[in-house]
């Protein structure tokens, strides 16, 4: 139990989110001691997006708590997000990339040159003085990822970062994953699926109808679910 | 019809031999409504950007203030600024009253609204874009504000060359607090009031061709130096 402590990195307490009347996430309570990528999943509308976003201090909660246990996490400048649909800022890709650094006071010189290397290491290989509007979507993706990686964060926060992405795109997003996870950034990611969240899940957190439903260990949900909405969902049934 | 085509015959003869009054009427033209655009460039694009991203509450009010004050009246803005710098005005000690200094002045309350109000829906669109970005991060309302203004930098333009085109054409207050007085205060939109007054229908005509072209001269300028419209650029 006290080793346990040592590595918990985030805590949640009874966590309500409402919106115009409706509770989006309700009584949520969960503690995060692993270091692999947690994975949250669910149906539409299980609260995925507004649990990550609440995590990360985008959404403000109505009760309960949300306990960073170091300091270097609860720092939000050390937390990065990437969302669903990435940004487009009206800049070439490399401006986008160094965007982070440049709020830091970072020169544009040092700030580009990091915004190369940040591109390098996500695999994103295009002219980067293009404008980034012209980007493919697995491109646009890429380049979100790295302007979230320059900072480099101890937090990676994304929200179904390879929803309408092809095999080949997503997989080198995931590689990218995995190799930012080895360096001991922590990644909270919400996915629809199935696949992929079995290839990177070291923790899963299934949600349905804003409650945390099943909290396991991610080998552990994919071969034995616990409940019943996870059991549906696994099996490809209709959660209503 | 002979009026107009006088008129357009008299203006390729006042621009051909460099005509030394039109020449001096038109840089002051010029120079009065582009520093009034510039004044209400620096004073409405931060207005417009900060309008778009803050929340308080009598934000509806300004909003609908600021769209409703880009019809002020230039002639009741002339008289108010009058009053003003009249000699028992609270500024009449300045003395500026007929120059262009205070012609400047009364173009920039009349332009300022319109830079501000234009500037302010093109910021808000962009602001939906990037809110999620900004505040994630935790980029500060001072570099919020910047990145908006240098994002939006191509609608912007349109936001000041709209005020340019408001003030190039204005006559109204500018008649008033200037007084269009020779090789002083007149302007080429004065000017062509005086003429047209006179029975002069060519020369107002030719003056008025001379100011067309100008306003499409500076709006053509300006997009060629901002590089507007090139394919593959923002």
């Amino acid at each position: 139990m006290v080793g346990q402590r040592k590595t918990c990195w985030l805590e949640l307490e009874n966590v309500t989110l409402r919106r115009q009347g409706r509770a989006i996430l309700q009584d949520i309570r969960f503690r995060l001691d692993d270091t692999g990528i947690v994975i949250v999943m669910g149906p539409n509308g299980a609260g995925k997006t507004t649990l990550l976003r609440a995590i990360h201090g985008l959404e403000r909660i109505r009760s309960g708590t949300i306990r960073w246990c170091d300091d270097d996490h609860a720092d939000s400048l050390r937390q990065a997000f990437v969302f669903q649909s990435p940004v487009l800022m009206r800049r070439s890709v490399v401006d986008c990339i160094a965007y982070p650094l440049r709020l830091d006071g970072v020169a544009r010189g040092p700030a580009r040159k990091a915004a190369q290397a940040a591109a390098h290491e996500v695999g994103l290989t295009v002219d980067l003085e293009k404008p980034v509007r012209v980007l493919s979507g697995g491109e646009k993706q890429k380049m979100a990822l790295a302007r979230a990686l320059i900072r480099a964060p101890k937090v990676l926060f994304l929200d179904e970062p390879c929803a309408n992405l092809d095999g080949r795109a997503t997989k080198e997003i995931e590689e990218t994953l995995c190799r930012v996870r080895d360096t001991g950034t922590r990644i909270i990611m919400s996915t629809h699926d199935i696949g992929q969240a079995r290839r990177l899940a070291g923790t899963v957190l299934f949600l349905h109808d804003g409650r945390l439903v099943e909290h396991a260990e991610g080998t552990a949900f994919f071969t034995a679910p616990k409940t019943r909405e996870a059991q549906t969902y696994l099996t490809g049934g209709l959660l209503l | 019809m002979n009026d107009i085509l006088l008129g357009l015959a008299q203006a390729a003869e006042l621009i051909v031999t460099l005509n030394g009054d039109l020449v001096e009427i038109t840089a002051l033209s010029l120079s009065v409504s582009l520093t009034a655009a510039i004044i209400a460039t620096i004073i409405g694009l931060p207005m417009g950007a900060w309008l778009a991203i803050n929340r308080f509450p009598a934000r509806r009010f300004v909003i609908a203030l600021l769209n409703a004050l880009m019809g002020l009246p230039p002639v009741v803005v002339g008289l108010i600024v009058y009053v003003l710098f009249s000699r028992s005005g609270p500024f009449g000690v300045l003395g500026l009253l007929f120059t262009p200094t205070v012609m400047v002045i009364a173009q920039v309350i009349i332009i300022t609204p319109i830079v501000a109000s234009v500037a302010h829906q093109a910021i808000r669109e962009l602001w939906a874009d990037y809110h999620d970005l900004l505040i994630s991060l935790r980029a500060s309302k001072a570099q919020r504000i910047g990145t908006l203004l240098w994002d939006g930098r191509r609608a912007l333009m349109t936001a000041s060359l709209a005020g340019f085109g408001r003030a190039i054409g204005e006559v109204g207050a500018i008649m008033i607090v200037g007084g269009n007085i020779d090789h002083a205060t007149r302007v080429l939109t004065t000017a062509i009031a005086l003429e047209t007054g006179k029975g002069e229908f060519a020369m107002a005509l030719a003056l008025g061709f001379v100011l067309i072209g100008l306003a499409i001269v500076v709006n053509l300028s300006i997009h060629i130096l901002s590089r507007t419209e090139r394919s593959a650029r923002w």
